[in-house]
């Protein structure tokens, strides 16, 4: 991750002038924004940052922020962006996909992704169904719901992506809100800065295929005191940080708070950091003890041929292995 | 007795986990220190203990041999199922060693042997008036010419145990090491270059050499005291080593070498046979010197899915990272959409297929030429790909450092089909040269970072379709990339112009590849390049053809071999000229529907009047396709020649 404190980057430095084709009242506008802010904020310039996208609406992302966009193929938008951040470590590499990208069809990548722990963030945007293809349930729609486009209630269960990520070892999960954008900025950054692989969800509203979940839902006004839905943990005191070096009874600790919250859903829904685990290596750091010289001399930068062209590779050792002398 | 000395097939069976490939190793490195030349094929079952694998070690003193022999001259056992599966193909004059214990074993005991082929033998040996028994097969041999000799390896290893005071198991992991001895001894080789092979084989574990030359002591004692194997038709001597030490390595070692050279640093895969030896090696050799001082590395990164490990290459081939993939057949499946990906975003990967028994799971450890077709035309829709195929393991070392250039200069994936017969064949080679390894890395945008906010033309067209790729990471040069058809700053459109105007970009430059790919990087012709019998083949049936030309040659017959090596584009118009002399044309492939003469025919119009086709899972060797070519020259034969060998 390269950041310059001493850099001025506005917001607009990752706008575009390219026209927008979300759905007016998208929940992916708020995160949109959330993400130029993010990065904005972070000081980091547009070409030091690569956003990869995977196939939906959602996985437009990469088209309207100015960095280096990259939108992959339905479901693996996780591992390209990985082989670009392990080639080349100092990318900001963020990750964003729909539930169906992730959950569905990405879900293998999902899982071996936590078992990796690279240095990037993976924001999933979740509305519960399949917005391009016009309203499918996705994996996260709870069992026996009915969104407006289904025929019959969803016959499938909800997987539960946030305890998801922790199984699979994701070291930082969190959880935003679409139209939170203050918050979603400040939770994006965070991610970024983790040093290691984060997991953002945030819940969107689809208005124009999820009628169930929508932004009056989550801004609670069916509840009686009309508040939302949404409640940030850390405005009551959640601390989710497992410490470097933390003892077998902490990490037990967070682990259990964790996923009581991430089971938490209906009348009050958790937001903000829920889990952050600084008690894992970095892939890049299991790399860097394989490889000397890794990341600074990392795939894409390290010298492969001389000014002639010639290969500058000396395998002698390796040949004298089969040599028969 | 005349014994011949140029030349021998040896060949050493057991269950898979019984050392059986140590045992060949041991063997070949032997043969390799006397100077000898060798060449090693390996066949084994998708099985990790008990199944039958076995392993043939050709072995020449005067040129190298370039394919296996389906008979045998020495066979070495230490059980049973050995014994039946093989000595029906040892020649007469020829030796069969085997264990004592399994002299009298009844075919339907042995429990890995196929209904099929014990049925075979059983019907065989009642033509005979011989009983269904390893006894009856040792009978059957002894008749027609070949000695057998019993070899009483638990009495060794007893001795062995008692002479070095060491536990019984201990002295029983040595049974590789007296299989081989037994051979030696017989072959009155030099038992110094046991010694050696055993020295590097074990290197830096003395006591383990110790044991094992022990061990060969004892065998070479016996040997020598009990056997009478003056009728014995071969025997072998050791000459000089050549001054530049060869190699002994096998395809998916030389490959991978390859790819160090050309400068890769960056692989994945998922675990597929018979791919996988090449990633763990890469594995094990991440890192070496640089000639201008520092540290090369290339970063190996096994996958949870093929899914993952062609987008993870594809990802950090944006980066600038020459980055590749290898797989097998079922794994390309997996990669075809991403081979789409990278076609329509013009990104430099290389794949590596090592093709093996196919449709579905197949045959997972036999060889076929089943997937060419498939990689020259995977994948919906139009986008330009390379595909090269190596005729061997000089080849394959060279050809995997050159597919990257292909890929940079072109900006497109490149598949380089290897197959695994090249896979596991193990070969004394020449050293390879990597000072010859040329690093072209084709057009690549400088970083402007004056450019400030504006997008970067990534997809403009040009007269020869190559744009300047850029680098992730790269100040002035940003830009998108798609799976969607793309505008030249690669945002999204369905413009019905620019959808034309790309098409034919991304197009144009397998037009160029096809223009400035030189002749002898197309195609290669070996033999008497004027006369009219010509067989055309591709990939690893080059050594066997080539065998086969030379016995064709000793019996007057001349013949030339047209070798195609890149397969997409088809180098169409060179090969006219070939096309248009051939008579008859033969084509020769490992799979069943001659997939080659297919494509042959698709983009020149020409049909072969013969093809000869393998496809049982094993490869073709020098003697059965000689056979075929003699009936070909003869006139008459078949248009469709299968090689078939019930015993293989």
């Amino acid at each position: 991750m390269a950041i310059l404190e001493a850099v001025q980057v506005t917001r607009k430095a990752y706008q575009v002038e390219f026209p927008n084709d979300w759905c007016p009242g998208c929940g992916d506008f708020g995160i949109l924004s959330s993400i130029q802010q993010a990065l904005a904020g972070l000081g980091i310039l547009p070409h030091q940052v690569a956003v990869f996208g995977g196939i939906g609406c959602s996985g437009k992302t990469p088209y309207y922020v100015h960095a280096y966009g990259v939108h992959t193929l339905h479901g693996r938008v996780l591992p390209f962006a990985a082989g670009a951040k392990l080639a080349n470590p100092e990318l900001t590499v963020l990750a964003v996909g729909g539930d169906g990208d992730g959950m569905a069809i990405g879900a293998g990548h999902f899982v071996n992704m936590g078992r990796r722990n690279i240095d990037l963030t993976y924001i999933l945007f979740n509305n519960e169904v399949y917005g391009l293809t016009k309203g499918q349930a996705s994996p996260t729609l709870p069992l026996g719901l009915q969104t407006k486009s289904l025929p019959e209630p969803n016959i499938q269960g909800r997987v539960n992506s946030l305890m998801l990520a922790m199984t699979s070892g994701f070291t930082w999960i969190g959880r935003g809100y679409s139209y939170n954008v203050k918050q979603l900025v400040r939770l994006i950054q965070e991610a970024v800065r983790h040093p290691g692989l984060s997991y953002l969800e945030v819940l969107q509203p689809c208005p124009t295929y999820n009628n169930l979940h929508t932004k009056e839902w989550y801004g609670g006004k069916d509840r009686p005191n009309g508040q939302p839905r949404w409640y940030d943990v850390q405005e009551e005191g959640y601390d989710p940080v497992i410490p470097e070096g933390a003892d077998e009874e902490t990490v037990q600790a967070k682990l259990a708070q964790f996923v009581e919250k991430a089971h938490e859903w209906g009348d009050r829904i958790p937001t903000g950091v829920l889990l952050v685990n600084r008690n894992i290596s970095t892939f890049e750091e299991r790399l860097a003890e394989r490889i000397p010289g890794y990341p600074a001399s990392s795939p894409a930068k390290r010298p492969i041929a001389d000014g002639e062209g010639q290969s500058v590779a000396v395998l002698d050792a390796f040949f004298a292995e089969l040599a028969v002398e | 007795m005349n014994h011949s000395n140029s030349e021998l097939s040896w060949r050493v069976g057991g269950p898979q986990g019984s050392g059986v490939d140590t045992a060949a190793r041991m063997f070949s490195y032997a043969c390799a220190y006397g100077g000898l030349y060798v060449f090693g094929r390996r066949e084994y079952y998708s099985n990790i203990m008990g199944r039958h694998s076995y392993y043939d070690v050709r072995v020449s003193a005067s040129r190298q041999p370039t394919s296996h022999r389906e008979t045998v001259d020495l066979l070495v056992s230490f059980e049973a199922e050995t014994l039946a599966r093989h000595v029906l193909s040892t020649v007469a004059g020829g030796v069969v060693i085997y264990n004592v214990k399994d002299e009298d074993t009844p075919l339907e005991r042995i429990t890995f042997l196929d209904r099929r082929l014990r049925e075979d033998l059983t019907a065989h040996l009642q033509e005979q008036g011989l009983p269904p028994t390893t006894a009856g097969l040792l009978e059957e041999a002894r008749r027609r010419g070949v000695q057998a000799f019993a070899f009483p390896y638990d009495e060794i290893i007893a001795a062995l145990a008692d002479k070095l005071g060491v536990h019984k198991s201990v002295a029983q992991r040595t049974l590789n090491t007296i299989a081989v001895a037994v051979s030696i001894g017989m072959l009155e080789y030099d038992a110094q270059c046991l010694v050696k092979a055993l020295q590097k084989i074990f290197a830096g574990r003395e006591k383990i050499v110790r044991l094992n030359v022990e061990a060969a002591e004892l065998a070479y004692e016996y040997v020598r005291t009990n056997f009478d194997f003056e009728h014995f038709a071969f025997r072998l001597a050791a000459n000089g080593l050549p001054e530049s030490p060869m190699l002994l390595l096998n395809g998916n070692q030389a490959s991978a070498l390859g790819k160090l050279a050309a400068g890769m640093t960056f692989q994945t895969y998922y675990p597929i046979s018979p791919a996988t030896d090449e990633s763990v090696y890469l594995e094990g050799h991440h890192t070496f010197p640089l000639r201008q001082g520092g540290t090369g590395s290339v970063v190996v990164v096994q996958t949870e899915d093929e899914l993952s490990a062609i987008t993870m290459a594809a990802g950090a081939a944006l980066t600038g990272a020459r980055s590749a993939t290898a797989t097998s057949g079922p794994g390309l499946s997996l990669m075809v959409e991403a081979l789409g990906w990278a076609g329509i975003n013009e990104v430099p990967i290389v794949i590596t297929d090592y093709q093996r028994g196919s449709p579905s799971t197949g045959m997972p450890t036999r060889t076929e030429q089943g997937d060419l077709l498939f990689a020259v035309h995977a994948g919906h829709g139009e986008f330009p790909r390379i595909v090269l195929a190596s005729g061997d393991i000089v080849e394959a070392f060279y050809d995997a450092a050159q597919a990257f250039n292909y890929a940079e200069r072109y900006q497109m994936p490149v598949i380089h089909l290897l197959d695994k017969n090249l896979a596991s064949t193990t070969m004394t080679v020449p050293p390879f040269d990597v000072e010859a390894v040329t690093v072209e890395r084709g057009e690549v945008a400088v970083a402007v970072p004056e450019n400030g906010h504006d997008p970067f033309p990534r997809f403009q067209p040009t007269e020869n379709g190559i744009s300047p790729r850029t680098l992730l990471g790269q100040p002035g040069t940003l830009h998108w990339y798609t799976g969607g058809e793309h505008t030249v700053y690669g945002r999204v459109t369905e413009d019905p112009a620019v959808r034309e105007q790309q098409m034919e970009k991304r197009m144009r430059k397998l037009e160029v590849a096809s223009r400035e790919i030189p002749p002898d990087e197309k195609f290669k012709v070996y033999g008497d390049a004027s006369v009219p019998l010509t067989v055309m083949s591709w990939g690893s049936n080059k050594g066997a053809i080539l065998e086969a030309l030379e016995l064709l040659s000793a019996d007057g017959i001349a013949a030339r071999l047209v070798q195609v090596r890149l397969l997409w584009p088809f180098p169409a118009e060179e090969l006219t000229p070939y096309l248009e002399e051939a008579n008859p044309l033969v084509v020769v492939e490992c799979n069943y529907s001659g997939q080659f003469a297919r494509l042959l025919q698709e983009c020149t119009g020409r049909a072969p009047e013969y093809l000869i086709l393998k496809y049982n899972g094993r490869p073709m060797s020098g003697q059965s396709l000689y056979e075929a070519l003699k009936r070909v020259h003869a006139g008459g034969a078949e248009r469709r020649i299968v090689l078939r060998n019930p015993l293989e």
